[in-house]
């Protein structure tokens, strides 16, 4: 399995996330994430989708994907030429005396706290999925509550 | 960005004329978007004034010069029923249930190349339609189905007869819409024509609340559509056409496998005249059959599981396929990974999802049939005039398999052959009629026996395999060809599942003509049952009485009690006596019931899942094909 991700331009109408979703259940392929948001063309969102196909089914999936009406656009997008990033919300045990050294390894991953309780801080961190995924094994000793993982969403490189 | 996704990019763009590019559109649908009145002025009609939502409905069908309608009113669809009876150039035909009046439609569609319509109420009226457009999009059957939803305040509170018909369209459409508000009813009209009748034709659903049938809003026509992500690619690569004519001049063994596409594209002629200055035997699919003429001298039958001998057995022996309008469907590959295993293949179809989805295409071309076999035909003489290879030796090879291997007509127990009683019906009724069929047994040896000499005469759910789609849609090619003879080939189960429909024939005054092949059973899955679970027959024998004649319904008393002439035929020596006699009626529906043993089996097979190298010509009886030209 290799993961790829479809940047694609849509048009934002009812039913548009149920119809990419049922796509890939009806063909059997897997989706990894999808974000949607505007775009910088009015009346048009964005979706980034990460699929776990390989390469030939991905040619297919992109192709009946491109048969959606209200699909109009779609590039995959490399990693090495790309910017990746992923969003993440971690609420970790932190009494008093551990909380500066929760405050410290944020800092490290220059990732915020954004919420402080008596036994428990939020921490937020922006990044591609090999840093987060570093910055959770090592808040994990402290007590991980609650994870809250967005989906990827990823742009070019370079001028175009 | 990776060169496997950028080629099939689309450009985005901001407004679509409602009238697409002529080539872009079937030849139907063309005149079908031309402005409907003033034609002489030359200026597209713009006119303003309030209608409400159900008058845009119908003012849009007439606009799109639809003269038929298949449908049920009821609920939710009752004002848009009640503007189309005010419409002096729209048929309405009521028929018993949505899935015939879809059934209907499509026999309409398949049978003029024109947009099938139908029109269904909500909830479970609008759920009866989901296996109608299962049948349309797997056929590539153009197709607007109209559904009333509740008002849309009640929407997504359970109403009565709520259902969200959009959400379970929504796999089996090419596209689907709700519309909520009257003054977007005649875009997403708009939209729906242009999408079921443009690129790969298909179903589109056109689900319109209550309230938005009765709102008020301006009609403009003609309006723009806008469908920035739905542009298909109709003209064809010419260094790919190029590529194509050099590999049909050079080979030695190729077969032109043809599918429904060259009929959607109304193409046969083009076919026709590719194939005969290459030489190349043909082979078209079940939505193909008639785009050669049966009979003609390079025509080998239908391919696939209940294909004939020398049609299987040359695509398993070719050294070029050229797929044209074909989809390779498993029903047609047996098992993909051995189908075809020494050939090259073009693949021409307007869909580009279906190239390389399930054979690797050496040389794909995307594109409208009608184009691509018009640019091919030059290219291909102008490469060929250089030499071309000998196909005699191919030939020989064919045509010793169709003389070892006709195709047979059985009749165990002394009852009736159906493969005979098809082709005399077929040959008693000439080459301009029209046969519907539904699924199973009775579809196969109609589809082996009927001597079709044109495309869009044979009208079958293909792709689906829809019991009980005969005798509506066969209803539905009579409202469109009332002069022509319209027959309904059924099974006695499938007769029993849409035959109320003879009701609607009588009154209508549509005497279409209805075959039974009455074998008392459920034949196909008997079949199998037979073959491959031991004869463990389970649940598809249909009679206790093991004479035909006291099998229930009789069918001939059942087609009296519907204003039909009815008859049982029970010996060969009656067969063409009753086609006659229900030729030369027509003042109302006759129904042939014809006795046919149980055991009768449909062969050539091939069994599923399996090469296609293991045809079986009659049971446990597999042809010898590894001679001269084979290896």
């Amino acid at each position: 399995m290799s993961i790829h991700i479809l940047s694609m331009l849509v048009e934002n109408r009812p039913g548009l996330l149920t119809r990419v979703s049922g796509l890939f259940a009806r063909r059997g392929f897997n989706i990894e994430s999808m974000t949607a948001g505007p775009s910088e063309v009015p009346n048009l969102f964005r979706m980034t989708l990460v699929a776990d196909v390989e390469s030939q089914p991905l040619e297919q999936v992109t192709k009946q994907l491109n048969k959606l009406v209200d699909v109009v656009k779609i590039v995959e997008l490399k990693p090495e030429t790309s910017v990746l990033r992923e969003h993440l919300l971690i609420k970790v045990k932190a009494d008093p005396t551990v909380r500066q050294q929760v405050v410290e390894l944020a800092q490290l991953f220059r990732a915020r706290v954004v919420d402080v309780a008596s036994e428990a801080v939020v921490v937020e961190a922006t990044g591609e999925g090999t840093k987060l995924n570093a910055l959770l094994d090592l808040l994990e000793p402290y007590g991980v509550k609650e994870i809250v993982h967005s989906g990827l969403i990823a742009i070019a490189r370079g001028n175009r | 960005m990776s060169t496997a996704t950028t080629k099939y990019v689309r450009r985005y763009r901001t407004v679509a004329s409602t009238v697409p590019s002529p080539a872009t559109v079937h030849p139907h649908t063309r005149a079908c978007l031309q402005p409907a009145r003033n034609p002489e002025e030359g200026e597209p009609m713009t006119q303003e004034n309030m209608l409400t939502g159900a008058q845009i409905v119908v003012r849009c069908l007439e606009e799109f010069r639809v003269t038929d309608v298949f449908g049920l009113p009821g609920g939710a669809i009752l004002p848009v029923y009640d503007a189309l009876g005010a419409s002096a150039s729209i048929s309405r035909m009521v028929l018993h249930q949505q899935q015939s009046a879809g059934h209907a439609a499509m026999g309409y569609a398949l049978s003029t190349g024109r947009p099938g319509v139908c029109v269904a109420g909500s909830g479970p009226a609008a759920m009866g339609l989901v296996s109608v457009l299962q049948d349309a999009l797997v056929d590539s059957v153009p197709m607007v189905a109209i559904t009333g939803q509740v008002r849309s305040d009640l929407i997504g509170t359970d109403a009565f007869q709520e259902a969200d018909v959009v959400g379970a369209s929504l796999p089996v459409t090419k596209h689907s819409l709700q519309v909520t508000r009257a003054e977007d009813v005649a875009p997403a009209l708009a939209s729906a024509w242009e999408l079921a009748t443009t690129g790969r034709p298909g179903p589109v659903l056109v689900d319109i609340t209550q309230d938005a049938q009765e709102g008020a809003a301006a009609f403009q026509w003609p309006l723009r559509v806008d469908l920035p992500g739905f542009h298909p690619v109709t003209k064809p690569n010419a260094k790919q056409v190029r590529q194509a004519a050099v590999r049909l001049a050079a080979s030695q063994r190729p077969v032109l496998y043809v599918g429904g596409g060259v009929v959607r594209a109304d193409a046969a002629a083009a076919l026709r005249a590719l194939a005969e200055a290459c030489g190349a035997p043909v082979v078209t699919t079940m939505p193909a059959l008639g785009v050669m003429p049966d009979g003609h001298p390079q025509y080998l039958g239908m391919p696939g599981m209940y294909g004939t001998v020398p049609a299987v057995l040359a695509l398993q022996r070719a050294d070029l396929v050229v797929a044209l309008g074909a989809r390779f469907a498993d029903r047609v590959t047996g098992r993909a990974s051995t189908f075809a295993p020494m050939a090259k293949v073009v693949h021409v179809d307007i869909d580009p999802a279906e190239i390389s989805k399930l054979r690797e295409a050496d040389v794909p071309i995307v594109g409208d049939l009608a184009e691509v076999l018009g640019d091919l035909l030059p290219v291909y003489r102008e490469v060929s005039a250089h030499g071309h290879a000998d196909l005699a030796p191919w030939w020989g090879y064919l045509n010793g398999l169709r003389s070892s291997y006709p195709t047979t007509e059985d009749a165990p127990d002394r009852l009736l052959s159906p493969q005979r009683v098809l082709r005399r019906l077929g040959e008693l009724s000439g080459p301009d009629s029209y046969f519907a069929t539904g699924s199973g047994l009775h579809q196969v040896w109609a589809a082996n026996a009927l001597p079709l000499q044109e495309p869009g005469h044979f009208l079958s759910p293909c792709g689906a395999g829809t019991a009980g789609f005969g005798l509506p849609a066969a209803l539905g090619a009579k409202r469109a060809h009332p002069e022509a003879t319209v027959w309904a080939v059924e099974g006695d189960n499938g007769f029993q599942i849409s035959g109320s429909e003879l009701a609607v024939c009588a009154a209508a005054g549509l005497p279409v003509k209805v075959v039974v092949l009455n074998n008392g059973s459920l034949g196909m899955a008997r079949q199998w049952q037979t073959l491959f679970f031991d004869g463990n027959r389970v649940d598809t024998d249909l009679q206790s009485s093991p004479s035909p004649t006291e099998w229930v319904p009789d069918f001939a008393k059942l087609a009296e009690a519907y204003g039909a002439r009815g008859i049982t035929v029970s010996d060969p020596s009656q067969v063409d006596a009753a086609v006659r006699e229900a030729l030369s009626t027509n003042d109302r529906p006759v129904v042939l019931n014809v006795l046919v043993s149980p055991d009768t089996m449909v062969w050539p097979m091939v069994p599923d899942g399996v090469s296609n190298d293991f045809i079986q010509y009659r049971r446990g009886q597999a042809p010898v094909f590894d001679s001269e030209a084979g290896a």
